[in-house]
């Protein structure tokens, strides 16, 4: 069995790419996310691999862009102002279709904000961001293990659907040292680049072109309709989430993704002691969003479900399509940079399951 | 008979959208001869730019990346960068890469980048019907100078060529005109020397052509050529900004 490591969340983002076979990494300074990019500039050059400092975000993401569609595995990183920067070659990634890794490690917004952690770009990430009808996975992980295996995990699911996949993390996830393993992965079995790829003809008959413009009304449609039923196929197998302390009848349901998660794990301890009885879905994919994770206990919870984030309120939008008006939902937030304690989260829940009697 | 005269192998034998009488044409065959006579049309990558030359992609045989406005010199760092073998060329007009993409574009030149950059200046915005660019020219009409250009107000036109060639990580940048055959010529003699000295590995090479636009200019494709020669070269003059080879035994 492999060894485990301590590692700096940012350090074993850049580990996890190198892993999974990042052959370019561009990048630009931005806390809380430097360490990505001060550690694959120690450790991509040593290897025979890309590490580039790009003079802005936008330059790094178009980086991405030429070397995704030339078809090696790229990726870059960077913290929410950064990531706003680099929406527009995000729609023209995801509009050419192609494959990358992209990590926003979230800060307090909106502006230039802060520097601690927060996820108030939810809403940036899973609906949208930049223009058009795209869709990227995001990925959420909440401890450095997960981080390394989503990261990995990433660069598949973009290979597999060629489609761009942001892993998204929280400031303290990324500055926080926690035990990895880098885990022995059979290779996936992914299409072939081939047959779209744009690095020479190489004898190859036909040019290859990397491109997201069609003039004509009907063709734009066929490639949005062609890119919903992607959508529509990610939604169908990719959708992946954690039930805590759902199996029996609960109060009450948090939902919770990040770090935040795991501080509501420890809440959820604190209430049980005084025997109200809450579990936690945690959303693993915040695109596509774990709606089906809601009909597991739909039925079960007493009182509905409080989304908490470190943000005003955006998954709660989500977390109330989920429920559907079935049950009431419920929402409990940090921002800018403030993190609840266990207990503020326990009083929030008590507040409302008693407001909901 | 005797073939005197052929498509190059590298445009595609496919019509072009280009006004009539516009030059974006000539060069992009004096780019396509280049590619076919230094036997590169195999391992080349050409980036694309927003202007009216977006749908270069389908004219160049090559393989071809349409990039968002500006970000050619990006785009073409990471081809290169992940297949440092390949060619790699980006096509621009003046409001791509001296508006929007200026920081790309230095950047691409100060870090040596490996590739060729075909920089076509016509003093305007072509594709979005005419209105200022960076290159316009003091007292220039353009639909969004409808007064001529004035410098208090709208600054002044960047000399492009001359900017970069300060940078040491710019190989060779001269700077052309495709308004006669003499200097068509000298042009394609030009752009060939970039794509070689890429394939030698010299660091960043832009040929900037000067070029016409007789339909946002509101002149014949006669008159255009005039006034190239009248009012650009005057203010655009030809010739090597820098050349990292010059000295060296021929
Ligand atoms: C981000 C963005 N801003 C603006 C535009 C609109 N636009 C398309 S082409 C163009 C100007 C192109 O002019 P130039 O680069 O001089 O090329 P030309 O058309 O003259 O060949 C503009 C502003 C765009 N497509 N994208
Ligand atoms: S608008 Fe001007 S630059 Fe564009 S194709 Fe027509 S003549 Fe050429």
């Amino acid at each position: 069995m492999p060894d485990k490591v301590l590692m700096k969340g940012n350090e074993a983002i850049g580990e996890a790419a190198i892993h999974a076979g990042c052959q370019c990494f561009f990048g630009y300074p931005i806390t809380p996310q430097t360490e990505v990019a001060a550690y694959m500039s120690r450790r991509m050059p040593k290897i025979g691999r890309v590490f580039l400092q790009a003079e802005s975000e936008i330059a790094a993401i178009n980086m991405v862009y030429g070397a995704a569609g030339s078809g090696v595995r790229a990726m870059t990183s960077s913290s929410s102002p950064g990531i706003s920067l680099k929406q527009e070659g995000i729609s023209y990634i995801a509009g050419a279709e192609l494959p990358c890794v992209i990590v926003n490690i979230v800060r307090g917004g909106p502006g230039l904000g802060g520097i601690q952690p927060a996820q108030s770009d939810y809403f940036q990430a899973t609906k949208g961001g930049g223009h058009g009808d795209y869709r990227l996975v995001v990925l959420a992980p909440s401890s450095v293990q997960e981080m390394v295996d989503l990261v990995q995990d990433a660069f598949d699911i973009a290979d597999k659907y060629r489609n761009p996949v942001m892993v998204m993390g929280d400031g303290m996830l990324g500055q926080m040292m926690e035990p990895v393993e880098f885990k022995e992965r059979k290779p996936a079995q992914l299409p072939s680049k081939d047959e779209w790829k744009a690095d020479g003809l190489k004898g190859r008959k036909e040019h290859h072109v990397i491109n997201s413009l069609y003039l004509k009304p009907e063709e734009l449609e066929n490639q949005n309709l062609k890119m919903q039923k992607k959508y529509a196929k990610i939604k169908n197998n990719e959708v992946r989430y954690e039930m805590y302390n759902c199996e029996k009848d609960v109060d009450f349901v948090l939902v919770a993704y990040g770090t935040i998660s795991r501080i509501c794990k420890n809440a959820i301890k604190l209430l049980a002691e005084e025997g109200i009885n809450v579990g936690l879905i945690r959303p693993i994919t915040l695109w596509p969003f774990p709606e089906k994770a809601f009909e597991e206990v739909i039925d079960k919870t007493k009182y509905g479900f409080m989304s908490v984030e470190l943000s005003c309120g955006q998954m709660v939008e989500d977390v109330k399509l989920a429920s559907n008006g079935r049950k009431p939902v419920y929402f409990y937030g940090r921002t800018g940079g403030m993190v609840p304690s266990p207990n503020e989260i326990a009083d929030a829940v008590k507040r409302n399951i008693g407001g909901a009697k | 008979m005797e073939v005197i005269f052929q498509r190059t192998k590298g445009l595609l034998d496919v019509p072009t959208h280009y006004c009539p009488g516009c030059t974006h044409g000539i060069i992009h065959r004096l780019v396509g001869e280049t590619l076919e006579e230094l036997n590169v049309i195999d391992k080349t990558v050409g980036v694309a730019p927003v202007g009216c030359s977006v749908l270069a992609y389908n004219y160049f045989a090559c393989d071809m990346f349409e990039a968002a406005h500006g970000r050619a010199p990006a785009v073409a760092t990471g081809i290169k960068r992940s297949h440092p073998d390949s060619v790699v060329f980006t096509y621009q007009g003046d409001g791509d890469l001296a508006a929007i993409g200026t920081a790309e574009i230095v950047h691409a030149a100060t870090r040596g980048e490996n590739i060729t950059t075909i920089f076509v200046n016509n003093c305007i915005y072509g594709m979005t019907g005419g209105q200022m660019a960076p290159t316009t020219l003091p007292g220039q009409v353009t639909e969004t100078t409808p007064y001529g250009r004035d410098v208090k107000q709208a600054g002044y036109p960047i000399r492009v060529s001359e900017m970069l060639s300060t940078l040491s990580g710019a190989a060779y940048v001269e700077r052309v005109s495709v308004d006669s055959v003499p200097n068509i010529l000298k042009a394609k003699k030009a752009i060939k020397k970039a794509f070689e000295l890429q394939l030698q590995g010299a660091g960043f090479t832009m040929i900037e052509v000067l070029s016409i636009c007789p339909t946002n200019w509101g002149l014949s494709p006669l008159e255009a050529l005039k006034w190239l020669r009248d009012n650009m070269i005057p203010y655009y003059p030809l010739g090597v900004k820098k050349d990292i080879t010059a000295g060296e035994a021929k």
